[in-house]
């Protein structure tokens, strides 16, 4: 009987048979181990959640206080069924990580979303060998490059000193976990309070509690006086874009943070004010060092350009091979956290701290919940 | 280049038409006159062509970026523009840009045409290497087109006008017509007092806004004029310094196009210019567009297409008499004129007054309305008796009142992404009907009509029910239901459906139906029956 593959794709999650373990599982199942916090990562209704630290405030906050999450630290091995697995910084948001899996003395890596840049949050990136490694392919395709990350700093920099000459609002979209922490770790704060919409300042608010050195921010709520916006910073999803909610700023610029704007059309479509071509996902360069670094002989792709990719691989002396999966709709995510008025978020908030709240008591009061 | 460069990203970017304008407005204040002529060069379309074969520049650019051609085609379905794509892929070199100007570039680029194959590919390259990512985006669009970025000749028009102090007007008469930017300067074509003037050069033409609401609502019958919207080809006919020139619509000189209608160099008085409409004309009657279509981009008339396809001229307006400019008169002293003018040329079947319909009220045009494809028109132009003939598209005095379009719903099969604003989202469709098998057959490709809003979602569907690929093109499961107007329909050999329509494009889209219950090839072959 030929040897079954250590991962497999089942068409519901990266699934290792051997250790009855599934990697990002889309459906609900037994036990899962979560790259990252993203929601096209991190699913709902699992029975037991394994994650790195830091992605638990997120997890909490998005699945549920009560999920039964494990956590481990970057490097840390456990044993699952007789495979040895450990997680290993991917660098793509805070808690990222790729999973290493180990079973008689083969190697697989199964890298989650990842970028090789130090955003100066998340743990840096780093280069796992094996034999068999399954990456992302997001932005694969050569007209991919992206600027060092402190020139895209300085442009933000330099656009909201420009509006802020200009006495306008700087409206800058871009996905609240992740890009924004990036962005709070790396702009010129200029001493000023930062506004925020209610799903970025959720997701800060909770990361600032578990610890994290983030700067506060301020919730933008109907009650914010108006005036106070004029030059200010405010942060907010895509989702907010085109809503009544940001009408509020007028007089504003917008800008967004994203890869994709790096194409004109892309760029032209959202109609913002100023595109800043700005990826926590690999470019097309740092793709093919990551794959390189690997010293993998068998490459799975998914999400992203894959077939393209996996033909370039092909071609070039690497044994590739296309996966459907259902990652890589980051923006769906950021549909499900719509908050038409920040005041929403601010109850949507509220209610999940007195549910940690009531979690946390009734853990010292050692009777079920 | 960098200012050219720059001017040309920030009007791609923006889609408001005052910040267009003001852009450009600055772009004019501060340019020098040789960059100037060039910008408007290519904002008026008049891009002269430096014979480079595409595929070769993309086999080159491919070579650069060290990439094969398969993934540089990729890149291209993925970007959706050329020279975007060449300079996404392309090694940077050049963060700062370069120091030459716009003419100094099309002086470069003017080197071209008398090169070999390899010159030709180190001249490029050469250029690629001096320039930023932007500046080679817009090299890429100055050395092979298309220069699409939203601005219309009006707003350049407007642009020029405030920035010289100019009257629109007048701006918008020089820079229409023939004129070449190596034979003439900024000053002489924009700021002369057009003492001078080239005697080809045509008017701006005078535009009709559709009619919004009920016909009466533009108050008493008898203060308009109503003839046949035709549908054909608008033309200005101009006979100055013994020489006829034909100019279209889209300001195409197509004098040689229309051999039928030279004779009127013969006929017209010195210093004439008409306006009207070229239809295919058979038997003392005009013929569908169809007709007039199996001409028109044919390099060779041969005796056989002259007699299945003869044109004539309808005209229905004079706007030049005795060399004098007579657009300031009223429609119906211009008609007069219009009408003594043809009384005094010899009576022949190519020349033509588009006639006034007799109508007393109103309800007499709205009974007439229906009749509008039996006379092979697209309805009614409306025209105010005491109006003067303006510049460009202007409200108040020339209204058209067209027919409804044709219309069936059909199913989206096929799908592509689009371009420039549209990249990355599936954008242009194919439609189908239910043939006699039972089976969906092709028969329009539409890409307008939509919203934002609308391609957002469609593009939803389309990338998650995707069943085959070919290339660029995307089979999609036949689910979603449009309907689709079309201006023309006809029989045709070329297309599986054995039937071609004209103009298609979405008028809505039917989320209230199944793509069962779309129309079959059944409802289109009777429109044909009834159209014909």
């Amino acid at each position: 009987m030929p040897k079954q593959p250590l991962l497999q794709f089942t068409g519901k999650s990266i699934y290792c048979a051997v250790a009855d373990v599934h990697i990002d599982p889309w459906i609900p199942v037994g036990r899962a181990i979560i790259t990252h916090a993203h929601s096209d990562h991190a699913r709902w209704g699992s029975r037991h959640y394994l994650a790195h630290k830091d992605s638990e405030p997120i997890l909490r906050l998005r699945l549920g206080q009560d999920i039964d999450l494990q956590t481990v630290q970057y490097g840390e091995k456990f044993m699952i069924n007789g495979v040895k697995f450990s997680l290993h910084p991917a660098g793509h948001i805070i808690g990222s990580a790729q999973v290493r899996v180990e079973y008689q003395g083969e190697v697989w890596v199964a890298s989650g979303d990842y970028k090789l840049e130090d955003d100066h949050f998340a743990m840096p990136f780093e280069p796992v060998k094996c034999n068999v490694f399954i990456t992302e392919s997001t932005f694969g395709l050569p007209i991919y490059k992206w600027q060092p990350q402190q020139q895209v700093m300085s442009e933000i920099d330099d656009w909201w000193a420009q509006n802020r000459a200009d006495g306008k609002a700087s409206v800058l979209m871009g996905y609240s976990l992740g890009k924004m922490q990036r962005i709070l770790k790396n702009i010129q704060l200029q001493d000023s309070v930062i506004y925020a919409h209610g799903a970025i300042y959720t997701v800060n608010e909770r990361l600032r509690e578990a610890g994290f050195e983030l700067p506060e921010l301020t919730l933008v709520t109907k009650e914010t006086d108006r005036k106070l916006f004029r030059g200010a910073l405010v942060l907010a999803p895509p989702s907010a874009d085109g809503t009544t909610w940001i009408r509020k700023f007028a007089p504003y610029s917008v800008g967004y943070c994203s890869g994709w704007m790096a194409l004109r059309g892309a760029k032209n479509r959202r109609a913002v004010d100023q595109g800043f071509v700005l990826s926590d996902h690999v470019d097309w360069p740092d793709l093919n060092r990551a794959v390189r670094e690997t010293g993998a002989e068998k490459v799975y792709v998914t999400h992203g350009y894959t077939s393209i990719y996996a033909r370039w691989l092909n071609e070039n002396g690497i044994d590739a091979a296309e996966v459907n999966t259902m990652y890589g709709n980051e923006d769906e995510n950021e549909e499900e956290e719509t908050v038409q008025d920040a005041s929403v978020g601010q109850d949507a908030y509220q209610e999940h701290k007195q549910e940690l709240d009531r979690a946390v008591s009734a853990d010292k009061d050692g009777t079920e919940p | 280049m960098k200012q050219f460069a720059d001017l040309f990203m920030n009007l791609d970017r923006t889609n408001k038409t005052n910040a267009k304008v003001d852009l450009m407005k600055n772009y004019f204040l501060t340019a020098s006159d040789d960059d100037k002529l060039w910008a408007l060069t290519l904002f008026t379309g008049r891009r002269p062509s430096f014979k480079v074969n595409r595929t070769q520049v993309k086999e080159w650019a491919a070579g650069e970026a060290g990439i094969p051609m398969w993934l540089f085609q990729e890149s291209y379905h993925s970007v959706g523009d050329l020279g975007e794509t060449i300079s996404l892929l392309l090694p940077r070199t050049s963060i700062g840009g370069s120091d030459k100007s716009l003419a100094e570039w099309f002086r470069y680029l003017g080197m071209l045409p008398g090169m070999t194959d390899e010159q030709k590919r180190d001249h490029i390259i050469q250029a690629w290497m001096q320039l930023s990512q932007h500046e080679t985006f817009v090299f890429n669009k100055l050395l092979m087109g298309s220069f699409r970025i939203g601005v219309s000749q009006t707003l350049v028009v407007r642009a020029l006008a405030e920035a010289t102090e100019t009257d629109s007007n007048v701006i918008a008469h020089r820079v229409m017509g023939q004129w070449d930017p190596l034979e003439t300067t900024f000053e002489q074509l924009i700021l002369d007092k057009g003492e001078n003037d080239n005697a080809s050069r045509p008017y701006p033409f005078f535009l009709a806004y559709p009619i919004e609401g009920d016909v009466a609502d533009l108050g008493e019958a008898s203060d308009w004029f109503a003839e046949w919207k035709w549908d054909g080809i608008r033309s200005q006919i101009i006979y100055r310094n013994k020489e006829l020139f034909i100019w279209t619509r889209g300001e195409e000189l197509s004098t040689e196009k229309f051999p039928e209608l030279h004779f009127l160099g013969e006929v017209l008085p010195e210093g004439t210019v008409l306006d009207g409409e070229i239809v295919t004309y058979i038997n003392g009657r005009p013929m569908p567009f169809n007709v007039l279509q199996t001409r028109i981009g044919r390099k060779n008339l041969s005796k056989k297409v002259l007699e299945e396809a003869p044109v004539a001229f309808l005209a229905y307006d004079m706007l030049e008499s005795n060399g004098v400019d007579i657009r300031g008169l009223t429609q119906a002293q211009r008609r007069t004129q219009l009408e003594a003018l043809h009384a005094n040329v010899p009576a022949q079947s190519y020349f033509n007054l588009s006639p006034l319909i007799d109508f007393k009220d109103w309800q007499t045009l709205r009974d007439l309305h229906p009749q509008s494809r039996e006379h092979i028109a697209e309805g009614f132009m409306i025209k105010r008796r005491v109006g003067t003939y303006q510049v460009g598209r202007k409200k108040g005095d020339w209204w058209k009142w067209k027919i409804d379009p044709l219309s069936v719903d059909a199913v989206l099969i096929y799908a592509q992404k689009g371009s420039g604003r549209r990249a990355e989202l599936f954008t242009d469709y194919t439609f189908a009907v239910w043939g006699d098998d039972g089976k969906l057959v092709p028969f329009a490709k539409a890409y307008s009509g939509l919203t934002d809003a609308e391609i957002g979602q469609v593009d939803y569907f389309i990338k998650r029910n995707v069943l085959e690929k070919f290339g660029p093109v995307r089979t999609v499961k036949p689910e979603l239901v449009f309907e689709i107007g079309f201006e023309g329909i006809n029989e045709s050999t070329r297309h599986k459906s054995g039937i071609a329509v004209r103009f298609p494009r979405i008028l809505r889209w039917r989320k209230d139906k199944k793509a069962e219950e779309a129309d079959s090839l059944g409802s289109l072959r009777e429109i044909l029956g009834n159209y014909k």
